[in-house]
């Protein structure tokens, strides 16, 4: 503790660094949400009710929060195999996998969003043979957890990816040598280490995916009580300049991101700690 | 058993894991990455270019593409710019003193990350819109915010605020602070433990964020159309024309557009692995 307050003397430039910080911060984060705070002071009781019990809203909810948790779940799955692979193996084209892992961060949405739409509406690549099966993907929800899924991809990948890296192979070899087969060696002795990473990268996929909004516009369709997600509930009350019921539906969906960003921090913490034993 | 898979002493030990488990989940990889990663690629380029170069080249001239890309490179430019420079600023404040209320600051600083771009919209509409507190004053004075490119410029800020601070907060809050205290104690003034104490150990992870900060602000759709009023030649952006020449059904023009970013986020990927690969090799030598 002494030395952390002398280098506090020592280090110049804490007021200048500061002020700028809390400066920035103050002007582009805090007066805009301090902003949308009294905006919401300002409902009365009957608007908030009124946005809370509409069957419009509440259903955009219950499809934005589905598709991202089906979206977030896909990418457990399919992400932690990526890592896995990525990690162990060495095989042609492993670096090319890798590098376009971060392609949804680096594309932007709007784009992403008419790409998937035309891949999977009837006469698209991936849209024609599926139809034929009596499935279609783009203008219904399987298209709006398809647009998740590649936008929330990334998230799941870099955080288990970091883990495995750090996971020795000795302990599976220890357990394959006293006879434990693939699946035991994978319940039992991987799943365990990458629990916390698992939990995080769903957590923060599932918080993207509520809020995403360009790439999936696109291919949702945007049917009312069926394929509308919730900021597009936010849009559609802007553009008929009902700013109140719009800050309504945002606060609701503020509330839910950070509970889930309070539980990533919760995992992070306890992941910190795992690490440190 | 076949041979391959008996024990053998060695390096080879390694490989007993079953090879068949192996080559599926190479295979699985393989095909998710394709369907999911390279065929809205392709699709993109193939829509781009189907048409001829003559009509992508028609496309991406039209003067309200040229107008869009234009502000575009704008926001982008004075977006990357002002949040590299709170970065450096804010990771400097918040690693190298010791003070009440720091977790607050980071949280405020990461709260972008967990706010939906359409809610980043909103904030600003609230705030520098019809019915925001600052209305009057700005009316008064003839500023326009709402509508205008300085919002746009705003809300992009807005959500890409955490990038740079995010990535260089972790570097240097693992250096620890002895070397700039050495540094000052010798007599090196701000400035100068700055830019040849510290930056030198930041400098990868400072170029990995700013391109990853680029490629979100070229790119930012619902902040950007909540805030932009959608005026063609004027308040849009290139993902916003996208968006209007596809809902116009003008399909090859939108993908010829997205082909230009397409191309750019290729770049920017190709740019992020191989700044990751010199990072890394620099550190394995430092370690030596």
């Amino acid at each position: 503790m002494s030395q952390t307050r002398q280098s506090k003397k020592v280090i110049p430039g804490f007021g200048l660094t500061m002020g700028i910080t809390m400066s920035y911060v103050g002007f582009f984060v805090l007066i805009p949400m301090i902003s949308m705070a009294l905006q919401a002071a300002q409902l009365s009781f009957k608007e908030i009710v009124q946005v809370a019990t509409d069957a419009r809203v509440l259903s955009s909810y219950k499809v934005s929060f589905g598709c991202s948790f089906l979206a977030a779940a896909i990418n457990v799955v399919f992400g932690t195999i990526l890592a896995w692979v990525l990690v162990r193996y060495r095989f042609p084209g492993r670096r090319l996998i890798d590098g376009l892992i971060e392609l949804p961060f680096a594309l932007p949405t709007a784009v992403a969003g008419i790409a998937l739409t035309s891949l999977t509406t009837d006469k698209g690549w991936i849209g024609q043979p599926l139809s034929h099966l009596g499935i279609s993907v783009a203008y219904t929800k399987v298209g709006i957890v398809t647009a998740l899924t590649f936008i929330t991809l990334p998230f799941m990948v870099r955080s288990v990816q970091p883990v495995l890296e750090q996971l020795s192979p000795d302990y599976e070899e220890a357990g394959r040598t006293l006879g434990a087969g693939s699946f035991t060696i994978f319940r039992k002795i991987v799943l365990p280490e990458l629990k916390p990473a698992v939990m995080t990268g769903f957590s923060l996929a599932l918080a993207r995916g509520l809020g995403e909004y360009g790439s999936v516009i696109f291919i949702a369709g945007n049917k009312p009580f069926q394929t509308e997600i919730a900021p597009l509930m936010i849009v559609t009350r802007l553009e008929e300049f009902l700013y109140g019921q719009a800050t309504a539906v945002a606060m609701f969906m503020l509330f839910a991101s950070f509970m889930i960003m309070f539980m990533v921090n919760r995992l992070q913490i306890r992941a910190a700690r795992f690490v440190e034993n | 058993m076949p041979p391959s898979q008996t024990v053998k002493i060695g390096a080879e030990s390694r490989r007993q894991e079953n090879p068949f488990i192996k080559n599926a989940l190479i295979v699985i990889s393989l095909l998710f990455t394709l369907l999911m990663l390279v065929m809205p690629l392709l699709v993109v380029v193939t829509q781009a270019f189907g048409a001829g170069w003559a009509n992508f080249a028609r496309a991406v001239t039209d003067t309200f593409t040229v107008k869009a890309l234009q502000l575009t490179l704008l926001t982008t430019v004075i977006a990357v710019a002002a949040n590299t420079l709170f970065g450096l600023t804010a990771a400097w404040c918040l690693t190298r003193y010791r003070y009440r209320g720091q977790s607050l600051l980071i949280t405020m600083i990461d709260l972008p990350f967990a706010v939906s771009p359409i809610i980043a919209g909103l904030i600003f509409i609230l705030t520098y819109g019809r019915l925001g507190w600052t209305h009057s004053f700005l009316e008064a004075h003839n500023l326009k915010i709402v509508f205008a490119a300085p919002g746009i410029v705003m809300a992009t800020i807005f959500v890409t605020i955490p990038f740079v601070a995010r990535e260089i907060i972790p570097v240097l809050t693992a250096r620890g602070t002895d070397e700039e205290q050495a540094a000052v104690l010798m007599g090196a003034g701000f400035f100068r433990t700055f830019f040849y104490v510290t930056l030198p150990h930041i400098r990868w992870a400072l170029v990995y964020s700013v391109i990853l900060c680029t490629a979100r602000a070229m790119g930012e759709f619902g902040a950007v159309s909540v805030v932009s009023g959608h005026l063609r030649g004027k308040t849009n952006t290139l993902p916003l024309h996208i968006e209007i020449l596809y809902n116009e059904h003008h399909y090859r023009e939108a993908f010829a557009v997205s082909a230009i970013l397409v191309i750019t986020s290729i770049v920017i990927l190709t740019a992020r692995s191989v700044v990751e690969r010199i990072a890394k090799k620099e550190v394995n030598q430092s370690v030596r």
